[in-house]
């Protein structure tokens, strides 16, 4: 079986508007496979949502390679079959609601993959469940509040039953409790299986992924678990990055000659290990 | 400029089904020079706050008063007043409509009938400030990404120069050094001009950071109310109005529930990580001393 999702020298280049242009990715090589929890981390123009963008052919290389179960994502005749496997939730839910009640959004993917009613209304009833808006489906969706609206962003995705959910930032906007909720969620998801490739530039919640890839000027620069990844923080922080708090505080505290153990990742890892 | 805010009740769609109050009799002074956070969970009233102080909203009920004129009223003064206060939207794309980068940072001032050579000099000013490259002056801003995006409607409304500057949500998107420098900028200007600063924001560190003063809006109604140190580090409070305690303060309050003699009002990490030094430190005299009582 070939791997799940794999970039083989992929390089990608934005057309400017006055001619020329300007190379977003410069050499990725990354195979991703069923059922990973991957946090993609980096500056802003690092290329992290142009990377995604590839995962389904939104955007299709310059050079180089992407290939989904085998597919390649730039044969025209693969991307119905792609974009069924790998999903996408973007920052900004409004840019992806299109219907005029919560249901008849959710709904959206699987009628227009011609399926029959009864099946639209169990993977609509399924997908609203896992997110939790049953009780709102019949409002329309700018009543929901912002955190919602995100959610309700996510049962659409999941109702085209996709192998992957790519989110870029889906929390950013979010207030705590939402913020919790989505991450929850999409944790949930990854523990039913699903393949999940998160963005964020909140590093706490990089932590929760089993895997961090931290780019930096259109390459992969680091690739690990995230305790490996973090202790890498003198050249995170030289990338504009920030640390996790504790992970922050603990290196602060073992130059100062502290012993602590490794891998601390949580304030609440970091107390016990002080107590 | 003082911003008065004067028992101030919002109803979205009201007497539909659909009714909801999202601002319940609000009352707030904010005077010159302060720089406010305002914190609350989705749907607590914070967007719809920061738009009535910047007269975008008609109130259900009460007013706001720029300098004693009620910003929403439609005479002269009050839209003189509107035009003293800037407000950054939560969604840059809500905001950005014109055809170039430079269009977009100059329709601010040129509504303020500024001449060309100002005009021009306010949004290489502008665009300095968010650290946008002056080449992107001709690109449209629907092709930039979403920090720049971000950055473009920021410029948009700092070219203004408002003597109160409202950032709802102004840094989501960006990386963290992008963040902490714009809002370092931010503040420098905000310190030397006297305007008012308020910041409407889910990220604890980014408020510890700037400001001073902390409003906590919860369903409407405003249950907090104080200096950022006190409102930050209180957790039933924060917990319940749906709000996360900062991570420096959880990690304070663990050491300090298993005997250690730290304070719980450090917010940021490196504050937390001196505090810790400093308990240790007098931790280890306390030890050296006893010690050398019972070597005696």
């Amino acid at each position: 079986m070939p791997p799940f999702i794999e970039l083989r020298e992929l390089e990608y280049s934005y057309p400017l508007d006055g001619g020329g242009q300007v190379a977003a990715l410069r050499g990725i090589d990354l195979t991703i496979e069923r059922g990973e929890f991957i946090a993609l981390v980096g500056p802003n123009g690092s290329g992290k949502s142009t990377l995604v963008r590839h995962l389904n052919g939104l955007l299709l290389p310059t050079k180089g390679q992407v290939r989904v179960e085998g597919l390649l994502t730039s044969n025209p005749r693969n991307l119905w079959a792609i974009r069924q496997r790998v999903g996408m939730v973007f920052q900004n839910p409004d840019n992806q609601i299109v219907a005029s009640t919560v249901e008849e959004d959710v709904a959206f993917g699987p009628e227009n993959a011609a399926l029959p009613p009864d099946e639209i209304r169990r993977r609509v009833d399924e997908a609203l469940a896992t997110v939790g808006l049953v009780e709102y489906r019949t409002h329309p969706p700018q009543m929901l509040s912002g955190g919602q609206r995100q959610l309700l962003a996510i049962a659409g995705v999941l109702a085209t039953r996709p192998a992957c959910i790519v989110f870029d930032e889906p929390a950013s906007m979010l207030d705590p409790a939402n913020r919790r909720q989505v991450l929850d969620t999409i944790r949930q998801l990854n523990s039913e299986g699903l393949t999940i490739v998160l963005i964020t530039q909140a590093m706490e919640e990089a932590t929760a992924a089993r895997r961090v890839l931290v780019m930096h000027e259109g390459r992969v620069a680091m690739d690990g678990p995230p305790v490996q990844v973090f202790e890498h923080d003198a050249q995170l922080r030289d990338w504009g990055l920030d640390l996790p708090t504790a992970v922050e505080i603990a290196h602060h505290l073992r130059e100062r000659g502290w012993q602590l153990p490794q891998g601390l990742l949580t304030v609440e890892q970091l107390a016990r290990a002080l107590c | 400029m003082l911003i008065h805010v004067e028992n101030l009740s919002h109803t979205y769609i009201p007497g539909t089904p659909l009714a909801r109050v999202a601002l319940h009799g609000v009352s707030l002074k904010v005077g010159p020079s302060e720089r406010v956070g305002v914190v609350g969970r989705t749907g607590s009233g914070k967007s719809t706050l920061v738009q009535h102080i910047a007269g975008l909203l008609m109130p259900t009920e009460g007013r706001v008063l720029i300098d004693g004129v009620p910003v929403h009223e439609r005479t002269t003064v009050a839209r003189a007043a509107r035009q003293r206060v800037g407000l950054a939207f939560q969604y840059p794309e809500d905001q950005i409509f014109e055809q170039t980068v430079f269009r977009e940072v100059a329709f601010g001032p040129r509504n303020l009938g500024l001449n060309k050579t100002e005009i021009a000099e306010r949004v290489r000013w502008a665009l300095g400030m968010v650290r946008l490259d002056p080449a992107m002056e001709s690109r449209s801003p629907f092709t930039l990404s979403g920090g720049e995006m971000r950055r473009a409607a920021l410029a948009s409304i700092l070219a203004m120069r408002p003597e109160a500057l409202i950032l709802d949500e102004p840094t989501a998107g960006l990386d963290p050094r992008g963040r902490r420098g714009l809002l370092a900028r931010v503040r420098t200007w905000q310190v030397e001009t006297g305007a008012i600063l308020i910041l409407v924001s889910h990220n604890l560190d980014e408020l510890a950071r700037i400001v001073e003063r902390v409003i906590v809006l919860d369903r409407g109604l405003v249950v907090a109310d104080g200096p950022v140190r006190q409102v930050l580090s209180n957790g039933a409070l924060l917990s319940a109005a749906g709000l996360d305690v900062p991570q420096s303060v959880t990690l304070l309050r663990a050491l300090h529930d298993a005997g250690w003699d730290v304070r719980t009002d450090r917010l940021l990490p490196e504050e937390a990580f001196e505090e810790i030094v400093r308990v240790d430190a007098g931790h280890a005299t306390a030890l050296r001393a006893l010690q050398s009582v019972e070597a005696r």
